[in-house]
Protein backbone atom coordinates (compact mmCIF):
# COMPACT_ATOMS: atom_id res chain seq x y z
CA UNK A 1 0.00 0.00 0.00
CA UNK A 2 1.34 3.42 -1.31
CA UNK A 3 1.50 6.60 0.98
CA UNK A 4 -2.17 8.57 2.13
CA UNK A 5 -2.88 10.64 -0.93
CA UNK A 6 -5.09 13.51 -0.59
CA UNK A 7 -6.97 15.96 -3.30
CA UNK A 8 -6.60 19.45 -2.54
CA UNK A 9 -8.44 21.37 -4.70
CA UNK A 10 -10.16 21.08 -8.76
CA UNK A 11 -11.08 23.52 -11.20
CA UNK A 12 -13.81 22.77 -13.82
CA UNK A 13 -14.45 25.26 -16.51
CA UNK A 14 -17.50 26.42 -18.57
CA UNK A 15 -19.16 23.86 -20.88
CA UNK A 16 -20.62 24.03 -24.10
CA UNK A 17 -19.83 25.01 -27.42
CA UNK A 18 -16.60 26.45 -26.74
CA UNK A 19 -15.79 28.72 -29.74
CA UNK A 20 -14.68 31.63 -27.81
CA UNK A 21 -11.51 30.22 -27.19
CA UNK A 22 -8.72 28.24 -28.45
CA UNK A 23 -7.79 24.82 -27.04
CA UNK A 24 -5.01 25.65 -25.10
CA UNK A 25 -6.73 28.69 -23.52
CA UNK A 26 -9.79 26.47 -22.34
CA UNK A 27 -7.01 24.32 -20.76
CA UNK A 28 -5.55 27.32 -19.05
CA UNK A 29 -9.16 28.18 -17.65
CA UNK A 30 -9.31 25.28 -16.07
CA UNK A 31 -5.62 25.26 -14.87
CA UNK A 32 -5.67 28.54 -13.31
CA UNK A 33 -9.18 27.84 -11.92
CA UNK A 34 -7.53 25.26 -9.48
CA UNK A 35 -4.84 27.66 -8.79
CA UNK A 36 -7.31 30.67 -7.93
CA UNK A 37 -9.31 28.23 -5.88
CA UNK A 38 -6.53 26.85 -3.96
CA UNK A 39 -4.02 29.89 -3.48
CA UNK A 40 -1.14 27.38 -4.69
CA UNK A 41 2.04 29.08 -6.76
CA UNK A 42 2.05 26.74 -9.82
CA UNK A 43 5.79 26.80 -8.96
CA UNK A 44 5.43 24.27 -6.53
CA UNK A 45 3.89 21.38 -8.09
CA UNK A 46 6.28 18.67 -8.85
CA UNK A 47 4.81 17.29 -11.64
CA UNK A 48 1.95 17.10 -14.43
CA UNK A 49 -0.27 14.88 -15.39
CA UNK A 50 -2.88 15.57 -18.48
CA UNK A 51 -4.60 13.51 -20.96
CA UNK A 52 -7.23 13.50 -23.62
CA UNK A 53 -9.33 11.37 -25.95
CA UNK A 54 -7.10 9.35 -28.87
CA UNK A 55 -5.51 11.74 -30.61
CA UNK A 56 -8.20 11.58 -33.75
CA UNK A 57 -10.29 13.53 -31.96
CA UNK A 58 -8.10 16.09 -31.01
CA UNK A 59 -7.13 17.63 -34.29
CA UNK A 60 -3.27 17.57 -32.44
CA UNK A 61 -1.65 14.42 -31.93
CA UNK A 62 0.61 15.91 -29.34
CA UNK A 63 -2.22 17.31 -26.88
CA UNK A 64 0.38 17.65 -23.70
CA UNK A 65 3.22 19.30 -26.52
CA UNK A 66 0.94 21.48 -27.19
CA UNK A 67 -0.57 22.55 -24.06
CA UNK A 68 2.86 22.63 -22.35
CA UNK A 69 2.44 26.45 -21.36
CA UNK A 70 -0.76 26.57 -20.26
CA UNK A 71 -0.18 23.31 -18.07
CA UNK A 72 2.22 24.99 -16.18
CA UNK A 73 4.50 22.39 -17.28
CA UNK A 74 8.01 23.71 -18.58
CA UNK A 75 10.76 22.30 -16.90
CA UNK A 76 8.67 19.64 -14.69
CA UNK A 77 8.09 16.15 -15.58
CA UNK A 78 5.13 15.09 -17.31
CA UNK A 79 2.82 12.39 -18.53
CA UNK A 80 -0.16 11.59 -20.62
CA UNK A 81 -2.46 9.12 -19.40
CA UNK A 82 -5.29 7.87 -22.29
CA UNK A 83 -7.82 5.14 -22.04
CA UNK A 84 -10.54 6.69 -23.73
CA UNK A 85 -13.83 7.76 -22.08
CA UNK A 86 -12.04 6.59 -19.10
CA UNK A 87 -9.21 8.94 -19.58
CA UNK A 88 -10.34 11.01 -16.65
CA UNK A 89 -10.34 8.37 -13.94
CA UNK A 90 -7.34 7.17 -15.24
CA UNK A 91 -5.76 10.48 -15.07
CA UNK A 92 -6.89 10.45 -11.18
CA UNK A 93 -5.58 7.18 -10.69
CA UNK A 94 -2.15 8.49 -12.48
CA UNK A 95 -1.80 11.16 -9.88
CA UNK A 96 -2.71 9.32 -7.29
CA UNK A 97 0.40 6.59 -7.69
CA UNK A 98 2.44 9.29 -8.56
CA UNK A 99 2.01 10.59 -5.02
CA UNK A 100 1.34 7.18 -2.83
CA UNK A 101 4.50 6.19 -4.74
CA UNK A 102 6.76 8.65 -2.58
CA UNK A 103 8.25 10.10 -5.41
CA UNK A 104 5.76 13.55 -5.87
CA UNK A 105 4.07 15.68 -3.14
CA UNK A 106 2.18 17.67 -5.15
CA UNK A 107 0.91 16.99 -9.13
CA UNK A 108 -1.30 18.76 -11.49
CA UNK A 109 -3.86 16.55 -13.01
CA UNK A 110 -5.60 17.80 -16.12
CA UNK A 111 -7.99 16.65 -18.39
CA UNK A 112 -9.73 18.32 -21.59
CA UNK A 113 -11.64 17.83 -25.08
CA UNK A 114 -13.02 20.39 -27.55
CA UNK A 115 -15.42 17.80 -29.03
CA UNK A 116 -17.39 20.41 -31.44
CA UNK A 117 -14.06 20.95 -33.43
CA UNK A 118 -13.90 17.64 -34.64
CA UNK A 119 -16.56 14.66 -35.94
CA UNK A 120 -16.85 13.00 -32.91
CA UNK A 121 -19.16 9.77 -34.58
CA UNK A 122 -16.75 9.81 -36.95
CA UNK A 123 -13.21 9.55 -34.71
CA UNK A 124 -14.96 7.28 -32.76
CA UNK A 125 -14.78 4.93 -35.62
CA UNK A 126 -11.04 5.18 -35.63
CA UNK A 127 -11.24 4.05 -31.75
CA UNK A 128 -10.86 0.63 -33.48
CA UNK A 129 -8.83 -1.48 -36.17
CA UNK A 130 -9.96 -1.30 -39.86
CA UNK A 131 -10.46 -4.86 -40.44
CA UNK A 132 -12.87 -5.91 -38.81
CA UNK A 133 -14.98 -3.51 -35.93
CA UNK A 134 -14.14 -0.33 -38.00
CA UNK A 135 -17.42 -1.70 -39.84
CA UNK A 136 -19.45 -2.01 -37.46
CA UNK A 137 -18.99 0.18 -34.86
CA UNK A 138 -20.57 3.49 -35.68
CA UNK A 139 -19.78 5.27 -32.71
CA UNK A 140 -20.94 5.10 -29.47
CA UNK A 141 -24.46 4.62 -29.69
CA UNK A 142 -25.18 1.15 -31.67
CA UNK A 143 -23.00 -0.48 -29.19
CA UNK A 144 -24.68 1.11 -26.02
CA UNK A 145 -28.15 0.14 -27.93
CA UNK A 146 -26.49 -3.38 -27.93
CA UNK A 147 -25.64 -3.68 -24.51
CA UNK A 148 -28.53 -2.14 -23.45
CA UNK A 149 -30.82 -5.42 -25.42
CA UNK A 150 -28.25 -7.53 -23.74
CA UNK A 151 -28.96 -6.34 -20.34
CA UNK A 152 -32.88 -6.42 -20.36
CA UNK A 153 -32.93 -9.41 -22.39
CA UNK A 154 -30.77 -11.40 -19.78
CA UNK A 155 -33.34 -10.30 -16.79
CA UNK A 156 -36.13 -10.19 -18.64
CA UNK A 157 -36.73 -7.08 -17.93
CA UNK A 158 -39.57 -5.38 -20.24
CA UNK A 159 -38.75 -2.51 -22.81
CA UNK A 160 -41.76 -0.95 -21.27
CA UNK A 161 -39.79 -0.95 -18.00
CA UNK A 162 -36.31 0.23 -19.01
CA UNK A 163 -37.43 3.08 -20.99
CA UNK A 164 -40.02 4.65 -18.01
CA UNK A 165 -36.72 4.21 -15.83
CA UNK A 166 -34.65 5.89 -18.59
CA UNK A 167 -36.86 8.68 -18.27
CA UNK A 168 -36.86 9.18 -14.95
CA UNK A 169 -33.05 9.07 -15.35
CA UNK A 170 -33.14 11.97 -17.62
CA UNK A 171 -35.63 14.18 -16.42
CA UNK A 172 -33.85 13.84 -12.91
CA UNK A 173 -30.56 14.98 -14.16
CA UNK A 174 -31.16 17.30 -16.85
CA UNK A 175 -33.02 19.07 -13.65
CA UNK A 176 -29.70 18.05 -11.28
CA UNK A 177 -27.81 20.18 -14.02
CA UNK A 178 -29.54 23.33 -12.93
CA UNK A 179 -27.75 23.54 -10.07
CA UNK A 180 -24.21 22.27 -11.06
CA UNK A 181 -22.95 26.16 -12.19
CA UNK A 182 -20.42 23.85 -14.79
CA UNK A 183 -22.91 21.73 -16.27
CA UNK A 184 -23.69 22.05 -20.22
CA UNK A 185 -27.20 21.02 -20.77
CA UNK A 186 -30.22 22.07 -18.21
CA UNK A 187 -33.51 22.10 -19.13
CA UNK A 188 -36.78 20.70 -17.89
CA UNK A 189 -38.20 17.67 -19.82
CA UNK A 190 -41.01 16.01 -20.02
CA UNK A 191 -42.19 12.11 -20.34
CA UNK A 192 -43.50 12.94 -23.63
CA UNK A 193 -40.40 15.02 -24.52
CA UNK A 194 -38.36 12.10 -23.73
CA UNK A 195 -40.66 9.28 -24.67
CA UNK A 196 -40.50 10.68 -28.39
CA UNK A 197 -37.59 12.92 -28.79
CA UNK A 198 -36.10 11.15 -32.11
CA UNK A 199 -34.16 7.95 -32.14
CA UNK A 200 -30.43 7.94 -32.26
CA UNK A 201 -29.90 4.09 -32.40
CA UNK A 202 -32.82 2.11 -31.44
CA UNK A 203 -33.67 2.13 -28.42
CA UNK A 204 -31.61 5.00 -27.78
CA UNK A 205 -33.35 8.12 -28.45
CA UNK A 206 -32.49 11.79 -27.71
CA UNK A 207 -32.30 12.26 -24.09
CA UNK A 208 -30.54 9.18 -23.46
CA UNK A 209 -27.50 10.22 -24.66
CA UNK A 210 -24.72 12.72 -23.47
CA UNK A 211 -23.79 15.95 -25.66
CA UNK A 212 -20.66 17.19 -27.53
CA UNK A 213 -19.24 19.40 -24.71
CA UNK A 214 -15.69 21.17 -25.01
CA UNK A 215 -14.55 21.53 -21.40
CA UNK A 216 -11.19 21.03 -19.13
CA UNK A 217 -11.02 19.71 -16.01
CA UNK A 218 -7.77 20.30 -13.31
CA UNK A 219 -7.12 18.97 -10.12
CA UNK A 220 -4.26 19.06 -7.25
CA UNK A 221 -3.55 15.53 -5.77
CA UNK A 222 -1.04 15.74 -2.66
CA UNK A 223 0.81 13.96 -0.17
CA UNK A 224 -0.35 13.68 3.41
CA UNK A 225 2.67 15.93 4.81
CA UNK A 226 1.46 18.62 1.75
CA UNK A 227 -2.19 18.56 2.36
CA UNK A 228 -1.61 19.26 6.05
CA UNK A 229 1.01 21.83 5.24
CA UNK A 230 -1.46 23.39 2.95
CA UNK A 231 -4.29 23.09 5.19
CA UNK A 232 -7.01 23.16 2.60
CA UNK A 233 -10.44 21.29 2.39
CA UNK A 234 -9.25 18.39 1.04
CA UNK A 235 -11.06 14.70 0.19
CA UNK A 236 -8.69 11.36 0.70
CA UNK A 237 -8.09 8.81 -2.23
CA UNK A 238 -10.11 5.42 -0.17
CA UNK A 239 -9.66 3.45 -3.18
CA UNK A 240 -8.55 2.77 -6.87
CA UNK A 241 -10.19 0.23 -9.12
CA UNK A 242 -9.30 -0.71 -12.69
CA UNK A 243 -10.11 -3.34 -15.23
CA UNK A 244 -10.28 -4.27 -18.94
CA UNK A 245 -11.52 -6.68 -21.15
CA UNK A 246 -10.54 -8.13 -23.83
CA UNK A 247 -10.66 -6.67 -27.54
CA UNK A 248 -13.15 -8.00 -29.48
CA UNK A 249 -16.57 -6.86 -28.66
CA UNK A 250 -18.61 -10.06 -29.06
CA UNK A 251 -15.88 -11.62 -26.73
CA UNK A 252 -17.39 -11.01 -23.39
CA UNK A 253 -21.12 -10.42 -21.66
CA UNK A 254 -21.92 -7.22 -21.45
CA UNK A 255 -24.62 -7.34 -18.83
CA UNK A 256 -22.95 -8.99 -16.19
CA UNK A 257 -19.96 -7.00 -17.43
CA UNK A 258 -16.98 -8.11 -15.47
CA UNK A 259 -14.52 -5.17 -15.87
CA UNK A 260 -17.39 -3.16 -14.37
CA UNK A 261 -17.79 -5.62 -11.47
CA UNK A 262 -14.19 -5.51 -11.02
CA UNK A 263 -12.92 -1.92 -10.93
CA UNK A 264 -15.80 -1.67 -7.80
CA UNK A 265 -14.55 -4.85 -6.06
CA UNK A 266 -11.08 -3.38 -6.39
CA UNK A 267 -11.89 0.09 -5.22
CA UNK A 268 -14.46 -1.65 -2.37
CA UNK A 269 -12.01 -3.88 -1.19
CA UNK A 270 -9.55 -1.03 -1.15
CA UNK A 271 -11.53 1.38 0.33
CA UNK A 272 -13.00 -1.37 3.40
CA UNK A 273 -16.48 -1.26 1.69
CA UNK A 274 -18.90 -4.12 2.18
CA UNK A 275 -22.04 -2.92 1.35
CA UNK A 276 -21.34 0.38 -1.17
CA UNK A 277 -25.21 1.48 -1.14
CA UNK A 278 -25.24 1.81 3.02
CA UNK A 279 -21.51 2.99 3.15
CA UNK A 280 -21.44 5.22 0.01
CA UNK A 281 -23.21 9.26 0.83
CA UNK A 282 -22.88 9.81 -3.23
CA UNK A 283 -21.74 8.67 -6.37
CA UNK A 284 -20.37 10.16 -9.47
CA UNK A 285 -21.54 7.21 -12.23
CA UNK A 286 -19.83 7.62 -15.40
CA UNK A 287 -23.48 8.23 -17.32
CA UNK A 288 -23.06 8.89 -21.35
CA UNK A 289 -26.37 6.54 -21.86
CA UNK A 290 -29.20 6.38 -19.17
CA UNK A 291 -29.56 2.50 -19.59
CA UNK A 292 -26.05 2.27 -18.60
CA UNK A 293 -25.98 3.94 -15.77
CA UNK A 294 -28.82 1.47 -14.24
CA UNK A 295 -26.42 -1.28 -15.84
CA UNK A 296 -23.77 0.15 -13.70
CA UNK A 297 -25.74 0.29 -10.21
CA UNK A 298 -25.73 -3.60 -10.07
CA UNK A 299 -22.43 -3.96 -11.40
CA UNK A 300 -21.46 -1.58 -8.78
CA UNK A 301 -23.51 -3.65 -5.91
CA UNK A 302 -25.57 -0.90 -5.60
CA UNK A 303 -28.40 -3.16 -6.34
CA UNK A 304 -29.00 -6.68 -7.75
CA UNK A 305 -29.12 -7.34 -11.32
CA UNK A 306 -31.84 -7.15 -12.94
CA UNK A 307 -33.36 -4.70 -10.11
CA UNK A 308 -32.35 -1.20 -11.42
CA UNK A 309 -34.84 0.13 -13.00
CA UNK A 310 -37.50 -1.07 -10.16
CA UNK A 311 -35.00 0.96 -7.96
CA UNK A 312 -34.53 3.95 -10.10
CA UNK A 313 -39.06 4.22 -9.79
CA UNK A 314 -38.68 4.32 -6.62
CA UNK A 315 -36.56 6.70 -6.29
CA UNK A 316 -33.37 5.37 -4.38
CA UNK A 317 -31.01 7.20 -6.31
CA UNK A 318 -32.09 10.44 -6.84
CA UNK A 319 -30.70 13.59 -5.24
CA UNK A 320 -33.17 13.05 -1.66
CA UNK A 321 -32.93 9.06 -2.37
CA UNK A 322 -30.99 6.67 -0.19
CA UNK A 323 -27.34 6.90 -2.86
CA UNK A 324 -27.84 9.88 -5.00
CA UNK A 325 -25.84 9.31 -8.11
CA UNK A 326 -25.09 12.01 -9.87
CA UNK A 327 -26.09 14.86 -8.50
CA UNK A 328 -23.91 17.47 -10.53
CA UNK A 329 -26.08 15.85 -13.75
CA UNK A 330 -23.37 13.85 -14.61
CA UNK A 331 -22.08 12.93 -18.20
CA UNK A 332 -25.71 12.89 -19.52
CA UNK A 333 -25.53 16.59 -19.15
CA UNK A 334 -21.83 16.99 -20.00
CA UNK A 335 -19.62 15.55 -21.58
CA UNK A 336 -15.71 16.46 -22.75
CA UNK A 337 -14.72 13.12 -23.58
CA UNK A 338 -11.24 13.81 -21.74
CA UNK A 339 -12.10 15.28 -19.04
CA UNK A 340 -15.40 13.60 -18.38
CA UNK A 341 -14.11 10.79 -16.06
CA UNK A 342 -12.04 14.06 -13.93
CA UNK A 343 -15.01 15.83 -13.40
CA UNK A 344 -16.42 12.51 -11.92
CA UNK A 345 -13.52 13.05 -9.51
CA UNK A 346 -13.77 16.25 -8.62
CA UNK A 347 -17.38 16.39 -8.45
CA UNK A 348 -17.65 13.45 -5.59
CA UNK A 349 -14.09 15.53 -3.92
CA UNK A 350 -16.33 18.55 -3.79
CA UNK A 351 -19.29 16.71 -2.20
CA UNK A 352 -17.28 14.77 0.57
CA UNK A 353 -15.94 18.01 1.71
CA UNK A 354 -18.94 20.23 1.61
CA UNK A 355 -18.45 22.27 -0.89
CA UNK A 356 -20.34 21.08 -3.74
CA UNK A 357 -22.77 24.36 -3.79
CA UNK A 358 -26.20 23.89 -4.54
CA UNK A 359 -26.05 20.51 -5.65
CA UNK A 360 -24.11 19.13 -1.93
CA UNK A 361 -25.38 16.00 -0.73
CA UNK A 362 -25.96 16.72 3.23
CA UNK A 363 -23.19 15.43 4.93
CA UNK A 364 -21.27 13.76 2.29
CA UNK A 365 -18.63 12.06 3.34
CA UNK A 366 -17.71 8.81 1.07
CA UNK A 367 -17.90 8.78 -2.52
CA UNK A 368 -17.45 6.85 -5.71
CA UNK A 369 -16.41 8.60 -9.33
CA UNK A 370 -16.65 6.09 -12.32
CA UNK A 371 -15.56 6.25 -15.99
CA UNK A 372 -15.27 3.72 -18.49
CA UNK A 373 -13.52 3.80 -21.95
CA UNK A 374 -13.30 2.19 -25.02
CA UNK A 375 -15.82 -0.17 -26.70
CA UNK A 376 -17.02 -1.26 -23.42
CA UNK A 377 -13.83 -2.15 -22.56
CA UNK A 378 -12.60 -0.70 -19.74
CA UNK A 379 -14.05 0.95 -16.40
CA UNK A 380 -12.28 3.05 -13.62
CA UNK A 381 -13.30 3.70 -10.23
CA UNK A 382 -11.93 5.90 -7.47
CA UNK A 383 -13.65 6.36 -3.82
CA UNK A 384 -13.09 9.47 -2.03
CA UNK A 385 -13.60 10.06 1.50
CA UNK A 386 -13.57 13.17 4.14
CA UNK A 387 -10.75 11.98 5.84
CA UNK B 1 -23.05 40.98 -28.75
CA UNK B 2 -20.51 38.23 -28.22
CA UNK B 3 -17.69 38.57 -30.61
CA UNK B 4 -17.79 35.75 -33.44
CA UNK B 5 -13.45 33.90 -33.56
CA UNK B 6 -11.65 32.95 -36.41
CA UNK B 7 -12.01 29.24 -36.95
CA UNK B 8 -9.39 28.00 -39.37
CA UNK B 9 -11.13 24.16 -41.23
CA UNK B 10 -7.70 21.10 -41.73
CA UNK B 11 -8.78 18.36 -42.93
CA UNK B 12 -6.00 15.30 -42.17
CA UNK B 13 -6.17 13.01 -44.42
CA UNK B 14 -3.25 10.53 -43.78
CA UNK B 15 -2.72 7.30 -45.68
CA UNK B 16 -1.67 4.40 -44.04
CA UNK B 17 -1.40 0.65 -45.02
CA UNK B 18 -2.97 -1.80 -42.00
CA UNK B 19 -1.06 -5.40 -42.07
CA UNK B 20 -3.28 -8.12 -41.71
CA UNK B 21 -0.92 -10.41 -40.09
CA UNK B 22 -1.12 -14.23 -41.15
CA UNK B 23 -4.10 -14.61 -39.22
CA UNK B 24 -6.66 -12.08 -40.81
CA UNK B 25 -4.84 -13.01 -44.24
CA UNK B 26 -6.66 -15.78 -43.73
CA UNK B 27 -9.93 -14.84 -42.81
CA UNK B 28 -9.85 -12.53 -45.50
CA UNK B 29 -9.12 -15.26 -47.67
CA UNK B 30 -11.77 -17.80 -46.05
CA UNK B 31 -14.05 -15.02 -46.82
CA UNK B 32 -13.00 -14.67 -50.68
CA UNK B 33 -13.53 -18.17 -50.97
CA UNK B 34 -17.00 -18.21 -49.18
CA UNK B 35 -16.11 -19.48 -45.94
CA UNK B 36 -16.46 -18.23 -42.58
CA UNK B 37 -12.66 -19.07 -40.36
CA UNK B 38 -12.81 -19.28 -37.01
CA UNK B 39 -9.54 -20.83 -34.37
CA UNK B 40 -10.18 -23.65 -31.67
CA UNK B 41 -8.39 -23.01 -28.68
CA UNK B 42 -6.94 -26.49 -28.02
CA UNK B 43 -6.39 -25.22 -24.04
CA UNK B 44 -9.88 -23.73 -23.41
CA UNK B 45 -11.61 -25.56 -26.53
CA UNK B 46 -13.57 -22.03 -27.32
CA UNK B 47 -14.56 -21.57 -30.94
CA UNK B 48 -13.72 -18.01 -31.72
CA UNK B 49 -14.52 -16.47 -34.47
CA UNK B 50 -13.24 -14.68 -37.04
CA UNK B 51 -10.21 -16.27 -36.39
CA UNK B 52 -7.48 -15.74 -34.00
CA UNK B 53 -3.47 -16.15 -33.62
CA UNK B 54 -3.87 -16.55 -29.94
CA UNK B 55 -6.47 -17.67 -27.43
CA UNK B 56 -7.71 -13.83 -25.89
CA UNK B 57 -8.61 -15.88 -22.74
CA UNK B 58 -5.67 -18.64 -21.78
CA UNK B 59 -2.89 -16.87 -24.80
CA UNK B 60 -2.53 -20.27 -26.45
CA UNK B 61 -1.28 -19.96 -30.01
CA UNK B 62 -3.92 -21.01 -32.45
CA UNK B 63 -2.85 -21.79 -35.71
CA UNK B 64 -5.57 -24.12 -37.16
CA UNK B 65 -8.23 -22.84 -38.69
CA UNK B 66 -11.83 -24.39 -38.42
CA UNK B 67 -14.74 -23.24 -40.80
CA UNK B 68 -17.99 -22.13 -38.79
CA UNK B 69 -21.24 -22.62 -39.27
CA UNK B 70 -23.28 -19.11 -41.37
CA UNK B 71 -26.27 -19.81 -39.34
CA UNK B 72 -26.70 -18.80 -36.06
CA UNK B 73 -28.41 -16.28 -33.77
CA UNK B 74 -29.09 -12.74 -32.91
CA UNK B 75 -27.58 -11.68 -29.10
CA UNK B 76 -28.99 -8.07 -29.65
CA UNK B 77 -29.03 -5.41 -32.46
CA UNK B 78 -28.95 -1.93 -33.08
CA UNK B 79 -30.47 0.42 -35.37
CA UNK B 80 -29.83 3.65 -36.97
CA UNK B 81 -31.38 5.24 -40.07
CA UNK B 82 -29.15 7.89 -40.22
CA UNK B 83 -26.39 8.50 -42.69
CA UNK B 84 -23.13 9.09 -41.01
CA UNK B 85 -19.22 9.44 -41.59
CA UNK B 86 -17.59 5.85 -42.24
CA UNK B 87 -21.00 3.98 -42.68
CA UNK B 88 -20.51 0.95 -44.99
CA UNK B 89 -23.58 0.98 -46.58
CA UNK B 90 -27.02 3.20 -46.92
CA UNK B 91 -29.41 3.65 -44.13
CA UNK B 92 -30.80 1.83 -42.48
CA UNK B 93 -28.08 1.11 -40.94
CA UNK B 94 -28.45 -2.03 -38.59
CA UNK B 95 -25.94 -3.60 -36.81
CA UNK B 96 -26.22 -7.47 -34.55
CA UNK B 97 -23.86 -9.50 -32.33
CA UNK B 98 -24.84 -12.85 -33.67
CA UNK B 99 -23.60 -16.09 -31.61
CA UNK B 100 -22.73 -18.34 -34.93
CA UNK B 101 -23.97 -22.06 -34.45
CA UNK B 102 -20.63 -23.71 -32.65
CA UNK B 103 -19.11 -20.87 -31.85
CA UNK B 104 -18.24 -19.62 -28.49
CA UNK B 105 -18.42 -15.59 -28.76
CA UNK B 106 -20.31 -13.35 -30.42
CA UNK B 107 -19.97 -11.98 -34.45
CA UNK B 108 -20.52 -8.57 -35.23
CA UNK B 109 -22.16 -8.01 -38.51
CA UNK B 110 -24.94 -6.15 -40.28
CA UNK B 111 -28.87 -7.46 -40.60
CA UNK B 112 -30.51 -7.11 -43.74
CA UNK B 113 -32.95 -8.45 -46.21
CA UNK B 114 -36.34 -10.46 -46.07
CA UNK B 115 -37.93 -7.12 -45.36
CA UNK B 116 -35.71 -5.43 -42.90
CA UNK B 117 -35.97 -1.80 -44.60
CA UNK B 118 -37.56 -0.04 -41.45
CA UNK B 119 -37.14 -0.19 -37.72
CA UNK B 120 -41.03 -1.98 -37.37
CA UNK B 121 -39.76 -4.44 -39.49
CA UNK B 122 -36.68 -5.31 -36.99
CA UNK B 123 -38.80 -4.78 -34.20
CA UNK B 124 -41.64 -7.37 -35.40
CA UNK B 125 -38.99 -9.79 -36.52
CA UNK B 126 -36.05 -9.81 -34.88
CA UNK B 127 -35.70 -11.25 -31.59
CA UNK B 128 -33.02 -12.54 -29.43
CA UNK B 129 -32.59 -15.99 -30.64
CA UNK B 130 -34.00 -15.08 -33.91
CA UNK B 131 -31.65 -17.58 -36.50
CA UNK B 132 -30.29 -16.14 -39.19
CA UNK B 133 -28.17 -16.52 -41.84
CA UNK B 134 -25.56 -15.24 -43.77
CA UNK B 135 -26.62 -13.28 -47.23
CA UNK B 136 -22.89 -13.50 -49.49
CA UNK B 137 -22.06 -10.70 -52.45
CA UNK B 138 -21.56 -12.02 -55.55
CA UNK B 139 -18.01 -10.82 -56.05
CA UNK B 140 -15.99 -11.25 -52.95
CA UNK B 141 -12.69 -9.47 -52.92
CA UNK B 142 -11.29 -10.97 -49.86
CA UNK B 143 -13.20 -8.11 -46.95
CA UNK B 144 -15.22 -8.16 -44.32
CA UNK B 145 -18.21 -6.81 -46.48
CA UNK B 146 -17.82 -10.16 -48.90
CA UNK B 147 -20.81 -11.25 -46.27
CA UNK B 148 -23.75 -8.44 -46.95
CA UNK B 149 -25.93 -9.23 -44.52
CA UNK B 150 -27.34 -11.83 -42.01
CA UNK B 151 -31.03 -12.18 -42.69
CA UNK B 152 -33.74 -13.88 -40.74
CA UNK B 153 -34.38 -17.49 -41.66
CA UNK B 154 -37.80 -18.18 -41.93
Amino acid sequence: MGRPVAIVGSGQTRHGRRFDVSYPELVKEAVDAVFENTGISPQDIDGVVSGTMPSMMEGVALTHFYFADVLRSVGKPILKTETCGSTGVSLAITGYYWIASGLADLVLVVGSEKMNEGDSQATMTTVVEPFYQRYFIAGAPGVFSMQCQEWSNRFGIAEEKVREAATRVTIDHHNDAFDNPYAHIKKKLTPDEVNNARIITYPIRLWDVCPNSDGACAMLFASEKMAKKLGLKSAWVKGVGYSGEEYWFGDSEKAIWQCAIDAARQAYDMAGIKNPRKELDVAEVYNPFTYQEMLYYECFGFCDFGEACDLVLQGVFSREGELPCDPSGGTLCTNPIGATGLNRVAEAALQVTGQAGAHQIPGAKLGLAHAMGGVDQFNGVMILGSE
Amino acid sequence: MQKDYNTLENIIRLPHKYAAGPTFTSFYEGLRAGKILGSTCPNCKKVLVPARSFCPQCHANLDEFVEVAHQGEVVSWAYSDKEFFGSPVEPPFITALIRLDGTDCDFLHLLGGKGLSNLEDVQAKVKKGTRVKAVWNEDKIGRMLDIKYFEPVS
